[in-house]
């Protein structure tokens, strides 16, 4: 059974057709880099995968469920273009708060084992309103990860970060792939995304273009897949 | 079980955001206090005037009031997508709606209950001889008031005149709920007790909390996915 699966997904915005028949499945420790230029579809094709909105046409399914499905949504971690944590409560209060209501048996030790591993336990009792972008981000997917979702997915994830903080991340990232976990994600960082992906995905005004396995050829040069498909 | 302490962790996180930054709260308590105050210059509030027009008054101050911190409560998911993540979470929308909701009654309730004794002095109203009634009528009343408001502002959250759009959407629907009110706490405030008739506004109160909530609980879902 695949792990995530999109079947003839259609989704408008008025009468624009956002995304148009957009079918693929990946399977447990695949890690799919969805490319494509602004306004390909990208966040709607991801907000559709984590059953944040519905699609005109087709279904979604998260190992065999909805993604409305509560037992399906238990299993999913969502990192999306805004960090999704809380300016006015503490990093400790943010995790703890997930942790509450994905129902971990201890929401409080889980948070302050993630603030150790992402490196804030320093800043633990200090409020989000005060961290850098790149410590939000990090918050933001230790708070994705928080639960331990069997798949993740990640709208954007390496945005606006520094070296150090894209390394975090990609470690991170690389070791729940390891666990055998499946991460969606969208970027226009190609190296960095490429460097992680196992397959790659490449949306053409709302149309898949072109899915497979990432290949030496794409990690070689970046731009190869945009340039074949006319979007270079 | 599950979903009820999920419903509380939700209320338990608006309220300390709340507390924290004290947007809505303070400036619903300033515009409440205000009104009150030029209510009070408008008229001259003689014994009888004030015994006639005291629950109608005290529940539009409420209203007007109100809606200000209703308008924060979906609103202050926006910040960082932050309704994306509760939406994700497996929490049922309908567990997010009723944490929001009980967190929207406190914070009503706080305001209601620091205005009374303004409005006692204001208006020289004896408010305290009959306070249990008094309470449980603004308990009643202001869950309604929490409840149609807590879900328009699930609606309205995404509109750029949501904080234009709450008010025009919510006065309307409660205005079973505000004449109830209004009746009640006039004869409470004139000293008298709930009796006769008078149970029939409170059956409708409860019934208007009952129906809405239920109504609210079951199309929550569709309202914030569409």
């Amino acid at each position: 059974m695949a792990t995530l699966a999109a079947d003839d997904l259609w989704k408008y915005y008025g009468d624009f057709p956002a995304l148009r028949e957009v079918s693929f499945s990946v399977s447990g420790g695949v890690c799919l880099a969805l490319l494509g230029r602004n306004g390909a579809g990208k966040t709607t094709l991801l907000r559709l995968l984590a059953g944040l909105a519905r699609p005109a046409r087709g279904s979604v399914t998260i190992l065999g469920r909805s993604p409305r499905e509560a037992a399906a949504r238990a299993r999913l971690g969502v990192l999306g273009h805004g960090i999704a944590v809380y300016d006015e409560l503490s990093a400790l209060e943010n995790l703890t708060l997930f942790g509450r209501l994905y129902g971990l048996a201890q929401p409080g030790r889980a948070a302050l084992e993630w603030l150790e591993r992402i490196g804030l336990a320093h800043v633990r009792d200090s409020l989000v309103r005060e961290f850098s972008r790149g410590m939000r981000q990090r918050l933001a997917l230790a708070r994705a990860l928080l639960h331990s979702p069997d798949v993740l997915i990640l709208d954007e994830p390496f945005t606006a970060l520094d070296d150090r903080a894209v390394g975090l991340i990609q470690d991170l990232l690389g070791q729940a792939l390891a666990a055998g976990r499946t991460i969606v994600m969208s970027t226009h960082q190609l190296r960095e995304a490429l460097e992680l992906a196992t397959h790659v995905a490449l949306l053409v005004r709302g149309r898949l273009a072109h899915f497979g396995e990432r290949t030496a050829e794409m990690v070689a040069d970046p731009g190869w897949l945009y340039r074949r498909y006319g979007e270079a | 079980m599950r979903f009820l302490r999920r419903s509380l962790t939700v209320a338990a996180k608006d309220l300390r955001s709340e507390l924290r930054s004290k947007e809505a709260l303070n400036a619903s308590l300033a515009f409440a206090l205000v009104i009150l105050l030029l209510f009070s210059f408008a008229f001259d509030p003689t014994a009888e005037t004030t015994r006639e027009i005291s629950g109608g008054l005290l529940w539009l101050v409420f209203a007007f009031a109100g809606t200000l911190i209703l308008n924060r409560s979906f609103a202050r998911e926006l910040a960082n997508d932050c309704l994306d993540a509760l939406i994700a979470s497996p929490v049922p929308p309908s567990a997010l709606f009723l944490g929001k909701a009980l967190a929207n009654l406190v914070l009503l309730l706080a305001v209601e209950l620091v205005s009374l004794p303004v409005f006692g002095v204001f208006y020289n109203v004896r408010w305290t001889p009959y306070f249990g009634p008094l309470l449980g009528v603004l308990v009643l009343a202001t869950w309604g008031l929490a409840v149609i408001g807590t879900m328009f502002s699930a609606l309205t959250v995404n509109l750029r005149l949501r904080e234009l759009m709450l008010p025009v959407l919510v006065y309307p629907m409660i205005i079973p709920a505000l004449m109830a009110a209004m009746q009640l706490t006039t004869v409470l405030l004139a000293g008298e007790p709930v009796s006769g008739d008078n149970w029939l506004w409170v059956r409708l109160l409860v019934a208007f909390d009952v129906v809405f909530t239920a109504l609210a609980l079951a199309l929550v879902e569709t309202v914030l996915l569409g």
